[in-house]
């Protein structure tokens, strides 16, 4: 985000903040809007679901008329339920996997081989990879549905015969996401790399340093926020990565690649289990905020 | 290793990582024009428009991408509006909290939309506003918001405020004074806004598969998934022919901003140190 510095506030003839009530109604006023729908439709569910997640509410049976407080309940059953674990756990592997090492470390690669190199190589790399983050997460799922299946392209090129889906699902939805999500970071980190000044890099060279070494030393301690800021964001948007797996895996075959969303999803809407599906989405939120605030306090916002 | 060699691998490994990039892109490019096509990229010359035309009719694929178009729009054209508003007195005023509710927005653009979605579903249903499209791009419209008023105060800042101070002099209020003055000023910067909000909505699943209850109201997100999860009886030229068909649009539109889209991934604009 380019954040221009902001200009001074007005200084002509009306008073900056005003005392009056009508000082109060400037800036109340364009505000309401955006503060009513926020409030409304993202403050409001959050806190609804907090309500609900210690409520047995369901959308059928009597509960979905009388539903009633149960305490931490849903927490205790959710701690101990083997399929919330193994949730757990697969989103781990798929965050680690597809983001923290596939995507940031592709994107950084793709980023240094980039350097130097003609606008055309640059425009044709950057527009194929960029391709595959700009199709709706639908349409790549679609794409690599066909690119893993029996006789679809993948086992062609490597002169096999599996059911990819069937046998690695997790393999397959990481790569689909590294695939999907790659040009995120290689964006992030051309960005980066173009602030890094070239004379260090050259001097560096000069006192012997080999190309590994001038990396290791001087290219990524520079662009060491970069890093740290681009690992929060894509580890915050594949933790709440649905519709890639749903639609590629459904997170099967059983339960193989049934990453917390798609547990959340099966519990509220297929069971229609509110309250518990809402436990399961509070535990998300609260792992998706603590992310949110490291970022935060990385990036530490210059002017806001 | 040697200059030369080390810029032959570099490119070596580009080419490498291209061809692996375009591998799933394959299947469809092709697959939509093949007659007989099956999930296997075939490199066959027979080329026929077939599927294109068997998908281009009301239910296929027309009304889904009116679907797609309403929803997107309306959720475009409501977030700049009220992104626009709310970024005025956030740019122009001293305002007491102004820096908690920035670094509020910030925060809120981290937090899991998926995971909103139970409460949101849940309130819907109680509210009996679960398949009414209008209350969905309400919801849209404020999980839009945070990021879009982020974008729209940076790029108001950008417009310098003296140039207002005439229509001050002549009586403007705060609404006139945005109207006619910052917002033509600024029309670069709402059209990246409504583009980047555009895009984002199109490309949408979870929240119209969650939220509304009939096929008639999909958007084409949900209606190429009901297309390739009825394993069997896919008809698989026609599914890729209406992936180009629906995904055309966004990358039309993704590269009419994408110069000012680049731009924002650079951290460094906004980051200390």
């Amino acid at each position: 985000m380019t954040i221009v510095t902001a200009p001074p506030p007005p200084v002509t003839s009306r008073p900056v903040r005003g005392s009056s009530r009508r000082g109060a109604m400037r800036w109340l006023l364009p505000l309401g809007p955006a503060l009513v729908l926020l409030a409304l439709f993202l403050a409001g569910p959050i806190l609804w679901s907090v309500y609900i997640a210690f409520t047995n509410e369901t959308l059928t049976g009597s509960a979905s008329v009388h539903s009633r407080f149960v305490g931490v309940a849903n927490f205790v059953k959710l701690f101990g339920d083997p399929n919330f674990l193994n949730s757990f756990l697969l989103t781990f592997v798929f965050v680690i996997g597809s983001a923290v090492i596939g995507q940031n470390t592709l994107g950084l690669i793709i980023a240094l081989l980039q350097r130097g190199r003609g606008r055309v190589t640059r425009s044709v790399v950057n527009g194929v990879v960029i391709a595959a983050w700009v199709v709706p997460e639908v349409v790549a799922a679609a794409c690599w549905f066909s690119f893993l299946a029996e006789e679809g392209t993948l086992n062609r090129v490597l002169g096999v015969s599996q059911e990819w889906l069937y046998t690695a699902p997790m393999l397959a939805v990481i790569l689909a996401n590294i695939w999907r999500g790659t040009a995120f970071s290689m964006l992030v980190y051309s960005a980066a790399l173009s602030e890094v000044p070239a004379d260090l890099v050259e001097a560096a060279a000069v006192d012997g340093a080999g190309p590994g070494r001038r990396l290791l030393h001087i290219t990524l301690p520079l662009i060491r926020r970069s890093i740290m800021a681009n690992l929060m964001l894509i580890t915050l948007q594949t933790l709440a990565s649905f519709g890639l797996i749903y639609a590629l895996t459904g997170g099967g075959p059983g339960t193989a690649s049934q990453t917390t969303p798609l547990y959340m999803y099966e519990q509220a809407f297929r069971y229609f289990e509110i309250g518990y599906g809402s436990a399961i989405a509070l535990v998300m939120l609260v792992i998706g905020a603590l992310f949110s605030l490291v970022y935060l306090r990385l990036i530490k916002v210059e002017d806001a | 290793m040697t200059r030369v060699a080390a810029r032959a691998a570099a490119l070596l490994a580009l080419a490498l990582i291209t061809l692996a990039f375009l591998g799933p892109f394959l299947w469809v490019l092709l697959a939509s024009v093949q007659p007989e096509a099956s999930l296997a990229a075939k490199p066959t010359l027979s080329f026929s428009l077939d599927n294109f035309r068997a998908v281009l009719t009301w239910d296929t694929i027309i009304l889904p991408l009116i679907n797609s178009i309403v929803i997107s729009g309306a959720t475009a054209v409501l977030t700049v509006l009220v992104a626009g508003l709310a970024a005025y007195p956030l740019s122009r005023y001293q305002l007491r909290y102004r820096r908690h509710f920035m670094l509020s927005l910030l925060f809120t653009t981290g937090l899991p939309v998926t995971a909103i979605l139970v409460p949101v579903y849940a309130m819907f249903f109680r509210f009996n506003l679960y398949g009414s499209v209008p209350a969905m791009v309400l919801f849209l419209t404020a999980s839009s918001l945070p990021f879009s008023i982020w974008m729209m105060k940076n790029f108001m800042d950008g417009v310098p405020v003296n140039l207002e101070e005439a229509a001050w002099v002549d009586g403007a209020g705060w609404l006139r004074s945005l109207t006619a003055v910052v917002g033509p000023l600024m029309a670069p910067g709402i059209a990246v806004v409504a583009i980047f909000v555009f895009v984002g909505q199109w490309g949408n699943f979870f929240a119209p598969f969650v939220l509304l209850d009939t096929p008639e109201k999909q958007p084409a997100a949900v209606t190429v998934y009901t297309f390739f999860s009825q394993y069997g009886q896919v008809a698989y030229g026609q599914l890729a022919a209406f992936s180009i068909l629906y995904t055309a649009p966004a990358v039309f539109l993704y590269v009419a901003v994408n110069k000012y889209l680049a731009s924002s991934f650079s951290f460094a604009g906004s980051v200390k140190g």
